[in-house]
């Protein structure tokens, strides 16, 4: 970090105008060539299209009336569009039960989890408890488990209590396996709030735990809405726990394992798993472009940081 | 279309759910505050009384279970001895090394190419991560919307990513053979060779994972601050100088954590490898899909146990020489 030429700084600073800074911040553009710009350009809409080429495929297919889903056409929207497949996957098989159902799980495990992470983090970023260093290395430790690794345990405990075809069990399993993550990235993002904020608000009379609640938590948004994000898609994505618990009654099925039963079917069904697959992912997917501004604040300044 | 039962069944069982996990919290909470703060008078009680829930909650979950397959992988527990198992102490252990893990394949092979697996994921994970983000890292038109493009496998859910890839891995109607067959090339059998199935895995994965990085290495460049590299060019050096020199440097609190992570993400992938694998070869199957197998496929729950710590420890293992090595894990010890 020596590499400041402080007389490099001294002869510019004068004449900098403000708008300096801005420039400074995508130091990288300054001096590019056209030449080099559309290189780049090039590279990344090529990169784009990989990144988008399946999901428009699995549009594609969706579109496919059902007597030729199968088929070596590339194009995008084929000449015979219907939403044939859309309206039988809809009125024919239980697809909104199962997204009903797991919205059921999904969202009452990211809120569980969520407070139960956020408090925790509070006592991991601001207090020194004796087990503290011990307790962090073993959420990261967590990481590091298999999920198929607990699988036969939690399968065996669930039937003692009578947790089999139950979303009880589903939820706080779910809960319990983000809270690891969740504390981790939430400790990063309370490190960076500077802490003369709450001791100030506790010189004036307030509780740690008011200056928690006023204070630490509305500075956290952002964080706050990454882990949310995070456990949300975690959930709404699992399979391996949800196909181990539910069993396999119909109406009581998540989204996940009622699109593989799809599959299992027959041959024929691809068209309605493609429908399917586009209805389940575009909310989701909506709901993760929309937050992507903050996913990059939220999960770099706890690493930046830690 | 929609079950009347099923959504009073779930709305129920949902609510019981919270009232029972507010319960709990609230019992915990008052038990700790009699104990710690009436009786004991320990000083910052609050402190365990913020932590206690989620301790609470991985000690009924994870711990405890823990524990218990740690019983359960020294005995003969299977389908055949489900209740009436009996302790044979490390003999499980012994044998995940000696017998066949599934049919054919063994311990050793599965290894080397979960490492291999992992290695060239994660591999081009971060190097296609960091180019992208590089890139992207700069003022230019349509910023913004190539951001958001880049950013949709990783919002799709995995689910449906690996079925619609293995769609996209038929031999005939998959356009990854159409497309080789019109550039002149022959179609490969995609899923039931094995090379052919464990490269299409890896393609898999690899546009899977790319984002993620994109995403946290794009924030960490942001970060650095410009008059490095105005300086640097003062100096006169060139663009790839400054990229060892300075942008890696500075970014390595960001990489190597990433690093950790994804190495330990990806060597625990299991969703990919068993779809894309879907007639079920042993010769595409990693370490976690075989434990999946032995477990629920041959039903072999004392041996899968034994296999599942010896995987557990292989990852702690690295994680800590990592860790130890590039100082990750600094921020523990604040």
């Amino acid at each position: 970090m020596a590499i400041k030429s402080t007389t490099y700084k001294n002869n510019t600073s004068e004449s900098k105008p403000i708008k300096r800074r801005k420039e400074s911040f995508f130091h990288a553009g300054r001096g590019d060539s056209k030449f080099k710009r559309l290189i780049i350009h090039l590279i990344l809409i090529f990169y784009c299209l990989i990144s988008i080429y399946p999901l428009m495929r699995i549009f594609s297919v969706s579109l496919r009336p059902g007597n030729r889903v199968l088929s070596t056409d590339l194009s995008i929207v084929p000449p015979d569009a219907t939403f044939e497949n859309y309206h039988k996957v809809i009125y024919d098989q239980g697809l909104l039960q199962w997204i009903w159902n797991s919205l059921a799980v999904t969202i009452t495990t990211s809120i569980i989890g969520l407070i139960i992470a956020a408090t925790s983090a509070y006592a991991f970023s601001r207090f020194k408890f004796r087990g503290r260093s011990t307790l962090l290395i073993y959420l990261l430790t967590t990481q590091m488990i298999p999920t198929a690794m607990l699988m036969v345990p939690l399968y065996i405990l669930a039937i003692k209590l009578g947790m089999i075809g139950t979303y009880r069990g589903l939820v706080i399993a779910y809960a319990v396996t983000s809270v690891p993550f969740s504390i981790w990235i939430l400790k990063g993002y309370y490190d960076t709030i500077p802490t003369e904020l709450e001791e100030a608000a506790i010189i004036d009379g307030a509780s740690p735990l008011q200056a928690f609640w006023k204070i630490i938590l509305p500075l956290s948004t952002p964080a706050l809405a990454i882990t949310f994000l995070f456990n949300f898609s975690q959930a709404w994505n699992e399979f391996l726990i949800a196909r181990i618990i539910l069993g396999s009654q119909e109406s009581i099925l998540t989204w996940p394992l009622g699109l593989n039963r799809l599959m299992g079917q027959y041959l024929v069904q691809w068209g309605q798993y493609n429908a399917a697959a586009i209805i389940v992912s575009v909310p989701v997917m909506i709901l993760f472009l929309a937050m992507s501004k903050y996913m990059i604040s939220g999960l770099t300044l706890g690493s930046v940081k830690g | 279309m929609f079950n009347f039962d099923a959504i009073l069944k779930s709305i129920s069982e949902v609510a019981t759910t919270i009232l029972a996990v507010a319960l709990i919290v609230a019992a915990l909470e008052t038990l700790l505050y009699f104990i710690l703060v009436k009786w004991m008078k320990v000083k910052n009680a609050l402190v365990y009384m913020l932590v206690s829930p989620a301790i609470l909650g991985l000690l009924v979950l994870q711990v405890y279970p823990l524990l218990w397959e740690g019983y359960i992988s020294m005995t003969n527990m299977s389908l055949s001895h489900f209740f009436n198992f009996s302790f044979i102490g490390l003999k499980n252990y012994v044998r995940v090394f000696t017998e066949p893990v599934l049919k054919q394949v063994t311990f050793f092979p599965l290894l080397w190419r979960t490492v291999l697996w992992t290695f060239v994921n994660v591999f081009f994970h971060v190097t296609g991560g960091m180019i992208l983000a590089l890139l992207l890292n700069r003022e230019m038109k349509m910023r913004g919307i190539y951001r958001m493009i880049i950013i949709i496998p990783w919002a799709l859910p995995q689910v449906v990513a690996a079925m619609a890839w293995r769609g996209e891995f038929n031999y005939e109607y998959g356009w990854i053979n159409i497309m080789l067959q019109r550039i002149g090339l022959s179609p490969v059998q995609w899923l039931t060779s094995p090379a052919p199935n464990f490269i299409a895995m890896c393609i898999v994965n690899i546009w899977l994972g790319i984002p993620f990085m994109t995403v946290i290495f794009l924030g960490g460049l942001q970060s650095i601050s410009g008059e490095f590299y105005e300086a640097a060019e003062m100096d006169g050096a060139t663009n790839w100088q400054k990229f060892w020199r300075i942008t890696f440097p500075i970014m390595m609190p960001v990489i190597s954590p990433a690093v950790i992570l994804g190495t330990v993400w990806t060597f625990n992938t299991f969703n990919i490898s068993f779809f894309i694998n879907q007639f079920e070869l042993e010769s595409s199957d990693i370490l976690v899909t075989a434990l999946f197998r032995a477990a629920f496929q041959y039903n072999r729950y004392g041996f899968s146990a034994a296999f599942a710590f010896i995987i557990f420890f292989i990852l702690l293992a690295y994680s800590v020489v990592f860790a130890k090595t590039t100082g990750a894990l600094k921020g523990v010890k604040d």
